[in-house]
Formats: C-alpha cells, structure tokens, sequence
C-alpha cells in the first residue's frame, strides 16, 4: 500500500487505503471523519497509517490539493462533533447508534452516486457558502447562539422544552446554510437529466439517418446507371424516413393501419409502383381483419403488376362496426368476364378469401378506365 | 393567366416548380424567407401564393398570418413535404385554401393553382383523411353543430378525394356537377378554418405522441 500524492486532500491515506480495499476513498474519507468524531478514534487510524505507508514516489513537484475538499469533509466533522457533544451521543451509548445509522445511511448515498459527481458535491457545497456569506453568517450566528443557549439552558434551567427550542434553533441554522446547497444540488440535478433525454434523442436522430439515409445514398450512386433502382431507393427511403418522422410508432403485426403501411411497403420495393396510403382510424387486428390483408395485399399485387398505372391509391377507414379498404389505380382496367376461370388472383385470393371470412369485396373495373377494388369486413366484437 | 408567387426556400425546388407549370400559370416571383414572401406579395400582388411549410423565420403560418392579418386579397395553396398532421392542418387553419405534397405531378399542380385561384379547395388525399379521422374522433359536445360536424354528402366527397378520385370522377360518381363537388370542399374547408373547437387543432398535435 502506497499514498499516491495525486488527488490526496491530506497525506492520501484515505485514497491509498481505499485502492488496495478496490473502494471509493469517499468512503474511506467519510468514515475517518466519522471515527474521528466517535472518541477521536479516527485521528488516530489515521496518524498510523500516515506513518508506516510509504509515499508513492513520483517525479515532478507534488500536485496541490483541492482546498475545497477538504474544507467540506472539515466542515462535517465540525457538524458531527458538534451533534454529538450536544446531544451526549459521541460520548458512548445508545446514542452513538444515532450517528452509526445516520453515517452509513450517508455513505450508501455516496456510493450510489457517480465520482464526478460528488466531487462537485464537496467542492460547490463549499462554493455556494463562500458566494452567499451573509446567509451563512446569520446561519451560524444562530448556531452558535443556539449552542450557547443549549448549554445555559442545561446547566441552569435544565428543562426539557426550553432544550428543545435550541435546539430547534440549531436545526434551523444548519438548514439556513445548506438550503441554497441543496436547491443549487436539485436544480443540477434536474438539468443534467433533461440535457441527458435530449442527448439520447440527438444520438438516435444520428444513428437513424446514418444506418439507412446514408446508406441509401452510397446505393444511389453506385447505381446511377439504373433509373428504375434508383427511383426504388429514393422511393423507399422516403417512405422509412416518413414512417419514423410522421407517423405514430404502431406495431405492424398488431393494428390495422399500421399493417397496410407494412404491406404496401413491401409492394412497393418489390414492384417499384408508388402506394399513397390513407388510413382513417386505426383498430387492433383480428382474424377477419388478417384474411382482408392478404386480400388487399392481393389486390395491390395487381395493381402494380398489370395495371401500368403511375401510382396507386389505397384508402382504409376504420368504423366501430367494419372496415373498409379502398384499392384503386388509373390503369388499363380490364374486363371481369375476360378474366380466366382459373385465374386465381381475383376470384379466389380476393373475392373468395373474403366471403369465406364473412365480409365482402367488390371490384369495378373498365378497359381503359382503372381498376378499384372494395373490401369490407366486419370488425369482432371484443 | 395566374399569376403566382412560389415561396420555398429551396432554390433548386422552386427552379423546378416553374418549370413544370403550365401555360396557363405566370410566375411573377420568388421568395426564400418570411420576410422576402412578405414584401413580395405586396410589391407583385400575385393571384396565389405556393407557400412552403417549413422555412426560416416562422414558416408558412407565419407568411400566413402576417399577409391575411393585413387584409390583403390573395389566396395561398400549401406546398410541402410534411405529412405531419400538425403541418397540414395548421397551415389550412392559418388560411392556406389548399394542401398538396410536393411529389405532385406538374399538371396536377397546374389545376390545384387554377382551383385556388378561382377561389375553390384543394383537398389532397391524406389532407382528407386527417378531416375525416379529426372530425369523427372528436366527440366532446360542440359549441356550434353547423360548424362542429361533417354532412353525410361532405363526409363522401371527403371519402372519394382520400380514395385518389379527382373532382371530376368524384362527381360522376355521385351524379353531381363538378360545381357541387367543389361547393362541398369549400363547406369543409370553411369548417375546418373556422371550427372553434380547440380539439382541431390538439388531435393534431396529439396524433405524433401516440
């Protein structure tokens, strides 16, 4: 065991000490001050153990230590003894539990909180009293009138209640001091965990626009040379991009709206036709609610495949009793009768799928005019 | 021949814009702030205004708010890349006429600019169903039912425009003229500017949170 001279407040013991028991020296500082209050103890584990470690040796001259520091943990020793000389407690007893329980209940706080962060405890508790000494002055006056009465009121009156004003006075001294400590300690507090939220937001915001908005460029221009591709990309990265900025966060496996979006985005990628979806409403998905999705699904399919339409339309409006989905381009159309028997597409996928799910579909189509295809489904009652 | 201002601060996106408008559009000039679209629509008194949402110095609503507040005749058709809801229905609620994505083909937009300008609404598809989602999930009693709630014959010319009908279609389609169907978005569009219902304006905020 060595005392390092580097971030040392007195000889570096504490610290020493603390690094070969792989503890905050924190600690082991509380709880020289701590033992130092109960019968001087602590002076004296302390003077030992200045004696017989030796200095770590380093080159260069000794770094200076943090006066701030030192003033705090003084500061609690002062506040300790004096607790204890008032009320009996340092001088053995039951009451000496009282300091035991308050002490380690403290050094379980210190524990808990961040190094960098109780370093600024210690040194902006001192700051704060130097910056606001008339408050501190007036807190202590009334501590040391507080004190005194206490005395005079034992020794002379030795009453219970006129005891119990002091020390009420006292109480209110130490909190007159450490109330602005405390408020400044709250506020700081506040601040860091607000300027935390916005971090994480700006660093998800980054990790977003990195994975896929990059990405999605470098693919552009490696494919330049393919106006299908690259409208494919864009197209897709506007639509991920608007998800995420616009649209409310919905699991696509679990409600309606949410669903369409996910089908007709994947239409999209694999056929390179663009799909404005509008969505009214929106409900939890069931099992007729699934079967109209593949039949939508089925409908869009065609749409992008033969319909040589610019851009489909799909409209799905959520009402308490039913849903309806709208799927509709302004393609070549076709004539129904024409449509082979053994087409599956349109007569089984769509129609079919429905009806075997109790709900309905319509199509309504001419050569030259579009296709739309209606499906509806009545919602289960929950 | 219209004449229109475009408002964007893009300058590469308002190069396009006046290259892909018809014949029958005259753009008398640009405008790439607030401030700029201000002054301009004084000095050059345009017929509409294609404002952009979002820009530098408050945005569209705040163009809006200074040029209506003014009392000047001109009339404006959002222009945006935002879908968000907030946007759309603040900028109509601002006194825009009409609201369309910027992915509008050039002739489609040439029709929404003659529209506006001959004092009609333009309703894109998702512009309509924020209407219909934000009239019917508002259930709270209204102070004015005329103005609160949505006709049967509204609520379906609303549905038609969100199902990718254009104006034409919706009206044969309801065996109304093309007149009729316009009426009908005007009536909505007075609505929804006029509303006073606060929870306009909170459904679409609220709407990002879920």
């Amino acid at each position: 065991m060595v005392r390092p001279l580097r971030g040392r407040l007195v000889a570096g013991v504490a610290q020493g000490a603390a690094a070969q028991l792989r503890l905050d020296p924190v600690v082991l500082r509380l709880a020289f001050v701590l033992l130092s209050v109960l019968d001087g103890l602590g002076v004296l584990a302390y003077a030992a153990l200045w004696m017989f470690t030796p200095r770590e040796r380093q080159g260069g001259p000794a770094p200076g230590r943090d006066w701030g520091q030192v003033a705090a943990y003084a500061v609690i020793g002062m506040a300790l003894t004096a607790f204890g000389w008032l009320t009996g407690a340092s001088s053995g007893g039951v009451g000496t539990w009282s300091i035991a329980v308050g002490g380690i209940g403290a050094l379980i706080l210190w524990q808990q909180a961040e190094p960098g962060r109780r370093q600024r405890w210690m040194t902006d508790a001192v700051r704060q009293v130097r910056r606001s000494w008339i408050r501190t002055g007036i807190g202590l006056l009334l501590v040391v009138v507080g004190a005194i009465g206490f005395l005079a009121a034992q020794g002379k009156l030795a009453e219970a209640r006129a005891g119990l004003a002091f020390t009420a006075v006292v109480v209110g001294g130490i909190a007159l001091i450490a109330a602005p400590w405390l408020t400044a300690l709250w506020k700081e507090l506040q601040k860091e965990r607000r300027e935390r939220i916005r971090q994480e937001e700006r660093a998800e915001m980054a990790a977003h626009v990195h994975d896929s908005v990059l990405h999605t460029l470098t693919l552009i221009q490696r494919n330049a040379q393919d106006p299908f591709e690259v409208t494919r990309l864009a197209r897709s990265q506007e639509r991920e991009l608007r998800n995420w900025l616009y649209q409310p966060k919905a699991d696509a496996d679990a409600t309606v709206a949410a669903a369409v979006r996910r089908v007709a985005a994947e239409i999209e990628d694999e056929h390179g036709v663009p799909i404005e979806i509008v969505c009214v409403g929106d409900c939890d998905l069931d099992d007729g609610l699934r079967a109209m999705l593949h039949a939508a699904r089925q409908a869009m399919v065609n749409a992008a495949k033969y319909a040589e339409a610019p851009v489909i339309s799909v409209y799905t409006e959520v009402e308490p009793e039913e849903v309806t989905v709208f799927v509709r381009d302004r393609g070549k159309g076709f004539t129904m009768e024409e449509v082979p028997e053994d087409r599956m597409g349109i007569r089984q996928s769509i129609i079919g799928r429905m009806e075997r799910h109790g709900g309905s579909a319509r199509v309504r189509t001419e050569p030259g005019d579009g296709t739309e295809v209606m499906l509806t489904m009545k919602r289960e009652r929950p | 021949m219209v004449k229109v201002l475009i408002v964007d601060d893009h300058r590469l996106f308002r190069s396009g814009v006046r290259a892909e408008l018809g014949p029958q559009i005259e753009v008398v000039g640009e405008a790439e702030d607030v401030e700029s679209a201000v002054g301009a629509i004084e000095s050059l008194e345009p017929d509409v205004v294609l404002l952009d949402v979002h820009m530098p110095g408050g945005g569209g609503q705040e163009v809006l708010r200074r040029v209506l507040g003014s009392g000047a005749a001109v009339r404006f058709l959002a222009l945006s890349v935002s879908d968000a809801a907030e946007d759309v229905i603040g900028v109509i609620r601002g006194g825009a006429r009409g609201y369309v994505t910027k992915t509008i083909s050039g002739r489609e937009l040439t029709d929404a600019i003659v529209r506006v300008a001959e004092g009609d609404a333009v309703f894109s598809p998702r512009l309509a169903g924020f209407v219909l989602d934000a009239f019917a999930s508002t259930e709270a009693p209204s102070i004015d039912p005329e103005l609160d709630s949505l006709t049967t014959r509204e609520r379906e010319v609303l549905r038609l425009i969100a199902r990718g009908y254009a104006y034409k279609e919706i009206a044969k389609e309801l065996f109304i003229s093309v007149k009729t169907v316009e009426t009908h978005v005007s009536s909505v569009l007075r609505k929804l500017q006029l509303s006073n219902r606060h929870e306009l304006s909170r459904w679409a905020t609220a709407r990002r949170l879920v």
